[in-house]
């Protein structure tokens, strides 16, 4: 077949109704604390991995919130817990137990 | 008929000041347009922060009043000639008033949220305004949509006509953001098990208590705020509405599906208040609030000697506010009163 250069990009849009809240759900109980983030960034300023690779520790609950699971595990891999996020954060986000909670509730998924 | 001074509105501007020229021994004549006194805050059900009755301030507001100033209901002015040092103040009645003072405490309008027709206001009946929500929790009647189911979902658009070159309105209203984060805890306070989203572009949250409620909002009622302008509104078959907004921050367009939105009107001026202010000669900004003399430490002063201004004609305020000004406009009138004898 001829290769015409086409391809289908991915969809951008964020289909809120068909999202998946189970991981939020989880993390509602586990750690509640992220319900009171103001995106204000410290953490990702602060972040030490953020320093070196694309991560966006902000985006996290973000992502979360709006139930987009698949790039929430591609993110959550690329935390290395050293919990400098947590000494920055205005609202007392426990970020640390945050990343290990979504991995706990992901897994469930399966 | 000879009075001190004439306060033009009964609202809580026009009833704080009032009050205070009574306790100040000044003859006042408070004109309300409406059937009774009492303003906008005849409208409202609970207020923020406190989430103290509405009609609790209104009652305090007038036991203070109590029967110590002449009220006319019914009643505005149509024409104001100034004299000398006293004006004449013209009744839409016919009836004539000498005074040696005016207090314009004439307040504002909601934004006409039908406006923004992006929003669906007026098309969409699941589309409501903050003020329609307000009447809806004062009458005690249970929170639904227009078909009177309990609604699963409830958004609340920030910033409707305010902080918009399209509305023409570049001011910030103030109180809509501190309304929202209270209208959104009184929904889940109804609905528990009702999802609600607040979508703005900035939060507000400049006065003692008011980030106490957002932190609230978001920790014990889990409420969503999400960073945004809603761009538009469509309707469903089933009268839910559908939303477009940009997530702001994952940088990426967001669909939801809400079953009942509402619109954070915010203040504009009454086109009334403009008229009269054109009579005058006294000055209206570009946002076509009143000009005060200095924002500092003459705001209830007009350039015209003897013309006044308290409350929210001159601006948006909270109702707590707008109680300190009028009664600092009070002050300042009996002053003025002063150089006259």
């Amino acid at each position: 077949m001829i290769n015409f250069g086409y391809t289908a990009h991915k969809e951008r849009l964020i289909d809120y109704d068909k999202n998946d809240k189970r991981v939020l759900e989880h993390l509602k109980k586990h750690e509640p604390s992220v319900l009171t983030c103001i995106a204000c960034g410290s953490c990702t300023a602060t972040c030490s991995a953020g320093q070196f690779v694309d991560f966006n520790i902000r985006l996290v609950q973000t992502l979360l919130r709006r139930g987009e699971i698949e790039p929430l595990k591609q993110e959550i891999r690329k935390c290395m817990l050293c919990g400098k996020c947590i000494l920055v954060c205005p609202r007392g986000v426990n970020m640390r137990n945050l990343i290990l909670a979504i991995q706990t509730a992901i897994d469930k998924l399966k | 008929m000879a009075k001190t001074v004439v306060i033009v509105g009964g609202g809580v501007a026009g009833m704080t000041a009032a009050s205070r020229l009574a306790d100040l021994g000044e003859k006042v004549l408070l004109l309300e347009r409406e059937e009774e006194i009492g303003g906008h805050l005849r409208n409202w059900d609970r207020l923020f922060p406190n989430r103290r009755p509405g009609s609790e301030v209104l009652h305090d507001l007038k036991e203070t009043l109590g029967n110590r100033v002449e009220i006319r209901c019914n009643e505005s002015p149509g024409e104001i000639h100034s004299l000398q040092s006293s004006f004449i103040v013209e009744l839409e009645s016919g009836e004539k008033i000498t005074c040696d003072a005016v207090l314009m405490a004439t307040g504002f309008d909601l934004f006409d949220a039908r406006r923004k027709e992006e929003y669906g206001y007026g098309i969409y009946d699941n589309v409501i305004t903050s003020a329609d929500l307000e009447r809806m929790l004062r009458s005690g009647s249970p929170v639904t949509t227009s078909a009177g189911k309990a609604p699963s979902r409830v958004g609340f658009v920030h910033c409707v006509g305010s902080r918009d070159e399209k509305a023409g309105n570049l001011y910030c209203s103030k109180v809509c953001c501190v309304t929202g984060v209270k209208q959104a805890i009184e929904i889940k306070e109804h609905l528990p098990g009702s999802e609600v989203f607040g979508f703005y572009m900035d939060l507000r949250m400049y006065d003692r208590h008011f980030e106490e409620m957002y932190y609230e909002a978001q920790q014990k009622w889990e409420i969503n705020f999400l960073r945004g302008r809603v761009s538009e509104c469509a309707e469903n078959e089933d009268q839910s509405i559908v939303l477009k907004i940009e997530d702001t921050l994952t940088s990426r367009p967001l669909k939801m599906t809400v079953d009942l939105l509402v619109l954070l009107v915010g203040f504009v001026q009454k086109p009334e208040t403009v008229r009269i202010a054109k009579l005058l000669g006294i000055s209206i900004g570009e946002d076509r609030f009143l000009e005060c003399l200095d924002e500092h430490t003459r705001f209830n002063y007009t350039g015209k000697p003897g013309i006044f201004v308290a409350g929210t004609s001159r601006g948006p305020l909270t109702i707590a506010n707008t109680i300190a000004d009028a009664g600092e406009a009070a002050l300042q009138i009996h002053n003025y009163l002063k150089t006259l004898k």
